[in-house]
């Protein structure tokens, strides 16, 4: 069988604003030296809180599909 | 729901300052330390701590767009995103902000004081109910020039807030973009040094482009 899983994905065009990272609600994106935001993929859930707030429009929710991991992008 | 932290509240101080400058323009200088530390923290931190967490404007936009559902809640449009405005708009804000020097040291030179705000860059507030007489008039001149630049990016803030999403001003923020392209340059530095810690390795694709 398989499982596939809701992730948020960031482009690298993120500013790096920080609006992603209080929103979401299970602490998973944090701002990697100032430069751009990163999903912790353990965590997220894809709820998509994130792509609500994100300014710059570089949150995507993509769909991780079973052992492949293979990613398609949803927005 | 997330325990909010002192600096949560920072959006106080911000609506704070614009209060206080229409009552004496001197508290603008004030304003110094929104240019000073971000920069401090990006040259010496690395980070955007600043943006993320002490940005008082960047949480009072946040709260009235968001809180207060003042935003539109629009996807800006492509141009605004683009790597060229806002390196553009920096470019630009940075050569208005120097100009603003040069009329502060004109002053300093013996030029009269002029005693208006310049809002977006082009209308002339008459600002003449403020006593600056203790100081001296390049102080004056600083204060009026400063406030300027502090409203008018308040109010382009506010126009973007309402039009597309909250934080808009964020992606265009001359000291966004700044300190993001000093931590890039950094980024770049320690790497090219062998500095990259293990952990960072593998974590983070594309960084730094």
């Amino acid at each position: 069988m398989i499982t596939t899983k809701k992730k948020a994905e960031i482009a690298h065009q993120c500013v790096a604003c920080g609006s992603c990272v209080k929103i979401c609600p299970l602490n998973a994106i944090s701002i990697h030296k100032g430069i751009k935001a990163v999903v912790n993929e353990q965590k997220c859930v894809g709820c998509g809180k994130c792509v609500a707030a994100c300014p710059a429009a570089v949150i995507c929710i993509v769909e991780m599909e079973g052992a492949k991991n293979e990613a398609k992008a949803l927005v | 729901m997330k325990q909010k932290r002192w600096y949560d509240y920072l959006w106080i101080a911000s609506s704070v300052y614009l209060v206080l400058g229409f009552f004496n323009i001197l508290f603008a200088w004030l304003g110094l330390i929104c240019f000073i530390t971000p920069l401090l923290i990006s040259i010496i931190g690395g980070s955007k701590a600043y943006c993320n967490k002490y940005c008082g404007r960047g949480q009072l936009f946040e709260l009235l767009g968001g809180g207060f559902g003042l935003s539109l809640k629009m996807k800006p449009p492509r141009f605004l995103r683009s790597k060229w405005f806002r390196y553009g708009f920096l470019i630009f804000f940075m050569t208005m902000f120097l100009l603003m020097i040069y009329n502060t040291y004109l002053v300093f030179a013996g030029t009269d004081l002029r005693e208006a705000v310049t809002l977006l860059w082009v209308f002339k507030l008459p600002w003449k109910w403020t006593n600056t007489s203790f100081v001296s008039p390049w102080i004056a001149q600083f204060a009026f020039g400063f406030y300027g630049v502090m409203l008018t990016s308040t109010v382009l803030g506010l126009v973007t807030m309402i039009l597309f999403k909250p934080r808009t001003w964020c992606v265009y923020c001359p000291m966004g973009t700044m300190t993001q392209g000093i931590c890039k340059i950094k980024y770049r530095k320690d790497k090219n040094n062998g500095t990259k810690s293990k952990t960072d390795s593998g974590v983070v694709e594309n960084i730094g482009q």
